[in-house]
């Protein structure tokens, strides 16, 4: 079966052409041949997902399929689902299975997607290039030598590989852009507040959000429509109308203005990826667009800020891990404390350790205001950097990462290389607006470019439309990568 | 700043986690690459600058004083890892 788009994998259902269960065995193959090479689920379950087709072919025949009933989609192992093990890619839950289902995955199945699976992705979604997981690194499907970005790495492989057409993910500081940009995918992170964290394995509360990664732009509009709205479980959901967000998707560029911040071509950026972004925004000029040079002065402090506030929130969250409710604990304790510190030195691999650590130093008595208040007092300087910065532009566009995808074990046993490959991804969790990344290129080594757009407050709509007539003049995002098959 | 080796076990027993010698050794020098990665934004003056704490401005909703939720104990307690009765258990801690 060809792997197509949303739009075209929903014709074919509502054309009758296919089943839903035809489908989603076809997924299913592709996974059973290519996952065991590519590691990119945690969890397959052959019956549950077609299950779950068979109820979506079994709404269609009774006239009551949505725009996308039928199409299957995977998950990120991070958003809590009823029946299926939730392992968050963590030792602690790894034999965890959610008594109910996060509202991302709610919407999923209200709108009849059937789940393909559970994807890896960095340990409670602390990492950079999908290695902190307690079920091993995902393999990057363009080359297996090279890490597929994190978190998301799995939901980013899985859906480069075409093990799925499109995929959720979440993003704390990049990890839904980072590895969308390595894997030569779409993906959204939407403004702050905009999908439900409820059913979210809660990682940094303040900067977490889910959202979209498929190969166009055009699906993840598709996708939005399906998992945003508010939510009152979650006390950080916005309550706004309902948006259509591929009402502005044919929408010319003419006259958009792009603001180029000269911090994200700067020193830093590798060269390869500079020319791909520069040969970008000649294609975006071609289409009407004109650039606008500017400065986000702070950009540079976005990863200190983060590495304090993320943190923080981390050890506060995690904390909840004590051995008595849920997931792991160890197996032999004499008393509480030790029952506590053993489960927790044994559940959580070495990243989560160390933030867990630096959170809990940078909020411990005398510390707090030196650390954790400077960090939230920079954090506004930086979001008042872009606010200067949309009343000069409609949006930013600079690349996703600084380099292409690099090499497994790379940046392992070095955590600040690791934390610097955010750098241009960080700055837009910590003001909360929403961003995407599209494949722009390749590298000088053949890995994939991704291009970043950052939008004002609720502007998905707005990127996604920059994006698709992107996508409409050039072809990067239907490349697939060529050893598979 | 520099943590100590007796400061980094300090810090992980406040988050109970145990670590071993050589875990803790390993951990303090890349805390302190962490911690002075963190000090450059220490040197911003942010006199006057008001804390971000959320993207949004967000106020805690109200909701109106009805039960919304079931009992669902029996469904929680069955991915705990030891119950009896109803009770989670755990180590005697009053003696």
């Amino acid at each position: 079966m060809e792997h197509t788009s949303l739009r075209g994998l929903a014709e074919l259902l509502k054309s009758g052409r296919a089943s839903s269960r035809e489908l989603c065995q076809d997924y299913l193959d592709r996974i059973e041949r290519l996952n065991p090479t590519l590691n990119a689920f945690i969890t397959v379950d052959r019956d549950r997902t077609l299950a779950e087709a068979a109820a979506a072919d079994h709404l269609r025949e009774q006239g009551r399929a949505g725009p996308l009933t039928g199409v299957p989609i995977a998950h990120k192992d991070i958003f809590c689902t009823e029946g299926w093990p939730t392992t968050c890619a963590s030792r602690m839950l790894a034999n965890f299975v959610s008594p109910y289902d996060a509202h991302v995955i709610e919407r999923c199945k209200a709108a009849g997607l059937p789940s393909l699976g559970k994807t890896n992705m960095d340990e409670f979604a602390m990492g950079s290039s999908n290695e902190t997981s307690y079920f091993g690194p995902v393999k990057n499907p363009w080359d297996p030598r090279a890490v597929p970005g994190g978190s998301s790495g799995g939901s980013a492989a899985a859906v480069a590989a075409r093990l799925a057409p499109a995929a959720t993910g979440t993003d704390t500081g990049g990890s839904i852009r980072q590895p969308a940009a390595f894997c030569g995918i779409t993906g959204l992170k939407p403004t702050y507040g905009v999908v439900s964290r409820y059913g979210l394995v809660a990682f940094a509360s303040s900067l977490d959000q889910g959202g979209p990664m498929a190969p166009s732009a055009e699906d993840c509009a598709l996708l939005m429509n399906v998992i945003a709205g508010f939510d009152p479980r979650d006390s950080t959901s916005l309550e706004r109308p309902a948006e259509d967000y591929t009402r502005l998707l044919d929408a010319p560029l003419q006259g958009l203005r792009i603001g180029l911040p000269r911090e994200y071509f700067a020193q830093g950026l590798a060269a390869d990826v500079a020319r791909a972004i520069e040969a970008a925004l000649a294609e975006f000029e071609r289409l009407g667009a004109r650039s606008v040079e500017l400065s986000l002065p702070n950009s540079a402090l976005s990863v200190p800020v983060y590495y304090v506030l993320a943190p923080a929130e981390a050890s506060s969250n995690l904390a909840r891990y004590d051995g008595v409710r849920y997931g792991y604990r160890t197996p032999e304790y004499a008393d509480l404390t030790e029952m506590y510190e053993k489960t927790r030195a044994e559940g959580f691999g070495a990243e989560v350790k160390r933030r867990i650590l630096i959170g809990t130093y940078v909020l411990s008595h005398g510390y707090y205001d030196a650390y954790y208040l400077q960090a939230q007092r920079v954090r506004r300087l930086i979001a008042r950097d872009f606010a200067a910065a949309f009343t000069q532009c409609d949006v930013i566009l600079g690349p996703t990462a600084p380099t292409t995808a690099f090499d497994l074990g790379a940046k392992r046993d070095d955590p600040i290389e690791m934390y610097l490959s955010d750098i241009y991804t960080i700055a837009v969790n910590l003001a909360g607006l929403p961003a995407l990344s599209i494949p722009c290129g390749f590298g000088a080594d053949g890995r994939p470019v991704g291009l970043q757009l950052i939008g004002d407050y609720f502007a998905e709509a707005r990127l996604l439309n920059v994006a698709h007539q992107y996508q409409r003049a050039t072809d990067w995002h239907t490349r697939q990568p060529p050893a598979l098959g | 700043m520099s943590l100590s080796l007796a400061e980094v076990q300090h810090i992980a027993h406040l988050a109970r986690i145990r670590l071993d010698q050589d875990e803790a050794v390993r951990l303090q020098a890349q805390l302190n690459d962490i911690l002075r990665l963190i000090e450059q934004m220490q040197a911003v003056d942010t006199a006057g600058v008001e804390p971000m704490a959320h993207a949004q401005e967000v106020y805690q909703r109200l909701r109106a004083d009805v039960v919304t939720e079931t009992d669902q104990r029996s469904r929680f307690q069955a991915v705990a890892p030891l119950v009896e009765q109803g009770l989670y258990l755990v180590p005697r801690v009053v003696e």
